[in-house]
């Protein structure tokens, strides 16, 4: 079966001011796999994630989720696809003023015709699936700790059953107990929920656990693309630097030899 | 499942009595479950030991899906039905051992307690008392550390007031200056009516001049700079609290009051004060234009009067006044910024708070120099 493009991002420029971001970003994301995006601080991996979703505006390229070209959408034309992905950003955007549930719950009450019985119901089911106690739900984003905030935010971001799940930096800040924690939880609801998962990170060890493709962008375009390990034999000088650091070349040695 | 597909095939569920078998089939997700949730709410099971679920016709299922079959086979065992399932898809299957493997349903231990009302008393009593505790210990804190500061001159942070009283001082000048000179104006104007009953015409100068340099001048102004300045302190602070900028200030053993506290209190007791006294010139002179147009007090007349029926202790009673509305002010505002939590939210609210708090005790404050000042016969 040939793959089934879900992301597709053509050509795409973007620049603040003088400082060009993306000169020219190919690639595209299938349906059912992790697809990762790395690259160093300031490489345009975190504006390319929110011009997908619609947050911010390239200059120039073309952008198509699900087939839809999103950059000339309107607001309205627009609900349906926003309604079919889920975000979860990097400081995790919880709502300070809302309860866990009633972060996750946000999106049901608004979107679908559920009861508030069963909203509530789904909202326990969601908060079980990140990985959360059930006495997680009744606390404030505050009260959380780093770690749990993230799967708050996870268990938000799955609220209305997405096909496509977008994270911002998923295991920034956590200990590397935590951050293998979602690794595994990031895997096992790839398989379990059918997702298409698109990534943007540093942690490359996240990266040879759970992504199928990776994308490293750098120079403004994507200097490679594809499985961690045969990006681990790349010639592209940034692509080398990104995995042969000191920190690339200790998770090359723990997961690059195995492969 | 794709965008295109969506609502065109709503879930459904019958039972066929005959056989003991229940269809299923449809959507049995978000898009197709509308009706679902009221249907199975309303439907009436047959007594019967096992029943078959033939799930063949379920044409995709995500969680809310997967979570309403689950809940009703959960259900019907506890009832003591056995159940099966019939036709199951392995990526439907691998959903429900999820939910199951969730145990939800199963594990009651996790729900909290709730609360009688005794404790409901205490838990909105309590944070009361602990802010009426919370504010005195401030107090005397900031107490304690300007006597430290007035024993060494030289830790005292002139920079930092200097700044502070630009912000506070210099740039309310167009706002205070312009309330107080309306002020002014409505006050000669309201007056006017009254004693140009009695042709008293030139007791003008001594309604204005009293009420502006005894009470209003000094009030409004505070009023004002805790709206402006008192709430900015609140907010300042209460970001940086957010922003961990306070404990980074304590790590490196710098002390948060003596830096951000200190020049506040000292630079607003510095400024009201002045403030008052722009206030008091531009009330006056709103009630003199006034007096001149409405009355046909001319200038010359009116400054004669003030001269001769406003003494000096009228100004300094208002003057006296301003210094301790302005600690009021900002220790108000820069307490409530401590009290904020980690969170964008309790900002916003400690700001509000801070403002009305001190607006509160500025006219408490103000009660009691009435009470104290007519005691003393000034």
């Amino acid at each position: 079966m040939l793959p089934e493009p879900i992301i597709e991002i053509e050509n795409l420029c973007t620049s603040f001011g003088n400082a060009v971001v993306h000169n020219g970003v190919t690639f595209s994301v299938n349906r059912g796999e992790v697809f990762g995006l790395a690259g160093g601080s300031g490489c345009g991996k975190s504006t390319l994630l929110r011009e997908i979703v619609l947050l911010h505006r390239p200059q120039s390229g073309s952008i198509r989720v699900f087939g839809k070209d999103v950059l000339g959408l309107d607001d309205a034309a627009a609900l349906p696809l926003k309604k079919s992905w889920g975000v979860m950003f990097e400081r995790s955007a919880l709502f300070s003023s809302l309860t866990v549930a009633e972060n996750v719950g946000l999106p049901m009450r608004e979107h679908t015709q559920m009861s508030e019985a069963l909203i509530k119901e789904m909202v326990a089911v969601k908060i079980a699936l990140a990985g959360l106690p059930a006495s997680a739900g009744v606390k404030y984003p505050a009260e959380l700790s780093g770690g749990m905030r993230k799967r708050a935010a996870l268990a938000r971001a799955l609220a209305l059953d997405p096909e496509l799940l977008f994270l911002d930096e998923p295991t920034a800040g956590l200990d590397p107990l935590s951050a293998t924690a979602f690794d595994e939880l990031v895997l096992h609801l790839k398989k379990t929920l059918g997702l298409t998962i698109m990534m943007v990170t540093h942690d490359l060890d996240l990266l040879w656990q759970v992504a199928d493709r990776v994308a490293v962008l750098g120079e403004g375009k994507v200097v490679g693309i594809g499985t961690m390990t045969e990006l681990s034999e790349s010639k592209h000088p940034v692509v080398r630097e990104y995995f042969y650091g000191p920190r690339g070349r200790v998770a090359w040695k723990s997961h690059g030899n195995k492969s | 499942m794709n965008l295109t597909s969506h609502g065109k095939q709503a879930a459904t569920i019958e039972i066929i009595q005959a056989d003991n078998i229940v269809r299923c089939g449809g959507q049995w997700s978000l898009a197709g479950i509308a009706s679902l949730e009221f249907r199975l709410a309303s439907m009436q099971w047959p007594v019967v030991k096992a029943l078959q679920f033939d799930v063949a016709e379920i044409t995709a299922m995500d969680t809310v899906g997967a979570w309403l079959l689950h809940r009703t086979m959960y259900r019907l065992e506890v009832k003591g039905c056995a159940v099966n399932l019939l036709g199951q898809r392995s990526e439907h299957a691998s959903l429900l051992n999820m939910m199951q493997a969730l145990k939800l349903l199963t594990d009651h231990s996790t729900i909290p307690p709730s609360q009688n009302w005794l404790e409901k008393t205490g838990l909105v009593v309590w944070p009361h008392v602990q802010q009426f505790v919370g504010m005195l210990t401030f107090v005397g804190e900031f107490v304690m550390l300007s006597i430290r500061s007035l024993a060494k001159p030289s830790s005292i942070r002139w920079r930092a007031i200097l700044y502070n009283l630009q912000h506070v001082g210099f740039n309310a000048l167009p706002i205070v200056g312009l309330l107080a000179f309306l002020m002014g104006v409505v006050i000669a104007f309201q007056g006017a009516g009254q004693l140009q009953r009695f042709g008293a015409n030139i007791f003008i100068a001594d309604m204005v001049g009293l009420l502006m340099l005894r009470e209003l001048a000094p009030l409004m102004t505070a009023v004002i700079v805790a709206g402006r300045s008192g709430s900015a302190f609140a907010a300042q602070i209460g970001t940086m609290k957010v922003t961990e900028e306070i404990d980074a200030l304590r790590t490196m053993g710098i002390a948060p009051m003596e830096l951000l506290v200190l020049p506040k209190v000292v630079a607003l007791m510095i400024a009201l004060p002045l403030l008052t006294v722009f206030a008091d010139v531009m009330g006056v002179i709103g009630g003199m234009v006034m007096a001149k147009t409405q009355l046909g007090v001319s200038y010359a007349d009116f400054l004669e009067r003030f001269d001769t029926a406003i003494k000096l202790s009228a100004l300094m009673v208002g003057l006296g006044k301003a210094p301790v509305f302005a600690a009021i002010i900002a220790m108000v505002g820069c307490y409530q910024g401590f009290q904020v939590s980690n969170s964008a939210d309790s900002v916003g609210k400690q700001t509000t708070k801070s403002v009305v708090q001190a607006i509160f005790l500025i006219i408490v404050a103000d009660a009691l120099f009435a009470v104290i000042f007519s005691w003393l016969k000034i």
